[in-house]
């Protein structure tokens, strides 16, 4: 088979939920975590200062993949973090305070999502340069592989505007973070399997907009 | 074992092994789904390029720097003495008297406040009316009917006035440490956002799911208490009034 692989892709948990939490580092981030979340609830703002400035980058990149433009990632890292401190009082202290910011900053990003649907404005599409350009598998960037490659993130782009937003929400979350499908069911509120056919849905457009692209026959 | 259905090859590919048992064996065996799942991989591996871009280190310092002055105030629920409030009118007084005789282009003076007393009154009574006219939104939501979808369009638009004309308010009460007023300002610019935010239409689920906050935060609850203390502030304020007038 070419290029194929048999054996799945390996299932790439997000770091910030689960990959290396077993590892005595990310267990000492917790723990500090944990210790700022106490002192952020007894009202010391530098505490929650931390977090802030621990967690947001993780979450614009989420944010980012959700709405597909970097002013609206941005907007919802803020507003996740207002909302966290809000509900600061709710955190159960066991749970990892990373997983628990991921889920709030995947519903702020839901919720915009829908509040420019309802506005129908059309998301803009990611404007970075490179960063955005797919690269295509063990192909040398020769001059027609980079014009494809343009071609490839102009389609993908245009795709994942046409998913619906539990389609979008539900793929970044399995494509991108690595969420099970039963985690991505309790962002979404659904259950895991209305979960997978999102995700499934989601593939079936992608795989349309790009397959005559991506084709090796092309 | 039949061939792979797409859906099959999908939850194959993320590692969604319990939906796939001996998917691996099938595809080490039969060609056309090993050609099928590598059409499969191409289109997602490409998706792979929907990248975010990286933020700068000091993305997280830029995040706090804007959050920080709208982080509500954790504190208990409790009245600020008057004497605040009267230092704090100074400050909105001159806020709106500048305002209003200075044209927008100009840079905003302060002016000197003769009476601190009428500033803290005018305050009281700009703050109680914005009270007055959240609990009307917050109402209309509290008291609809929780089966059936409810239209909530006028209420955003009043919600958004409501989030525009806070910022003063909120931003005085921070000046004075009156935590309370600041807090539930805050609060209530929060749920006024959520309803913009809001679908214009909404279901009855998610129209409990406001319900139910509001209930938890008790806001409702909270703007009736500091609403009443207003109002018996004014009253008391309009009488001393008038019995100065009579002597």
């Amino acid at each position: 088979m070419s290029g194929a692989r048999a054996t799945p892709r390996s299932d790439r948990r997000r770091f910030l939920l689960t990959a290396g939490e077993t590892g005595s580092l990310t267990n000492s981030r917790m723990e500090n975590d944990r210790a700022f979340v106490a002192k952020a609830r007894s009202g010391d703002t530098d505490a929650f200062r931390a977090l802030v400035e621990r967690h947001s980058r993780v979450l614009f990149r989420l944010a980012f993949r959700m709405t597909g433009n970097a002013e609206d990632a941005e907007d919802v890292v803020q507003e996740s973090f207002l909302r966290a401190y809000r509900q600061l009082d709710k955190f159960d202290e066991r749970a990892s305070f990373g997983t628990w910011m991921y889920r709030i900053a995947a519903n702020c990003s839901l919720d915009l999502v829908r509040l420019r649907k309802r506005r129908n404005q059309a998301p803009v599409v990611a404007e970075g340069p490179d960063e955005s350009v797919p690269e295509l598998p063990s192909l040398a960037p020769s001059p027609e592989r980079i014009a494809l490659s343009g071609e490839v993130r102009e389609r993908l782009a245009a795709a994942m505007n046409e998913l619906s937003e539990t389609e979008r929400v539900a793929f970044v979350l399995r494509h991108f973070e690595g969420l099970r499908l039963e985690e991505i069911g309790e962002v979404l509120e659904c259950q895991p399997g209305a979960a997978k056919h999102s995700v499934f849905r989601a593939v079936q457009k992608l795989r349309r907009a790009l397959e005559p692209i991506v084709s090796p026959v092309r | 074992m039949n061939h792979l259905n797409e859906e099959r090859l999908v939850l194959h590919y993320y590692g969604e092994e319990n939906g796939v048992p001996g998917a691996a064996a099938h595809l080490e065996s039969c060609g056309v789904c090993r050609e099928a799942y590598a059409s499969l991989e191409r289109v997602l591996d490409a998706a792979d390029g929907f990248s975010a871009p990286q933020p700068a280190e000091d993305f997280g310092s830029r995040i706090w720097e804007r959050i920080a002055p709208r982080l509500p105030a954790r504190r208990a629920f409790v009245a600020a003495p008057v004497w605040r409030w009267a230092a704090a009118a100074g400050v909105l007084l001159a806020a709106l008297l500048a305002g209003q005789f200075y044209p927008k282009q100009q840079p905003v003076r302060t002016v000197a406040v003769a009476d601190p007393q009428a500033g803290e009154r005018l305050l009281r009574l700009a703050v109680g009316d914005y009270l007055e006219r959240s609990q009307m939104v917050l109402a209309e939501v509290a008291n609809a009917n929780p089966h059936r979808p409810l239209d909530i369009s006028f209420e955003q638009e009043r919600a958004a006035d409501l989030v525009a004309e806070s910022r003063l308010y909120r931003q005085t009460a921070l000046r004075t440490g009156d935590a309370a007023v600041a807090g539930l300002l805050d609060d209530l610019d929060r749920v006024m956002l959520d309803i913009t935010h809001s679908p214009a239409r909404l279901t009855p689920a998610e129209l409990e799911r406001l319900r139910d906050r509001l209930d938890s935060e008790g806001i409702l609850f909270k703007i009736r208490v500091l609403g009443a203390n207003v109002r018996a502030e004014q009253a008391a304020a309009a009488r001393a009034s008038g019995a100065e007038r009579k002597s």
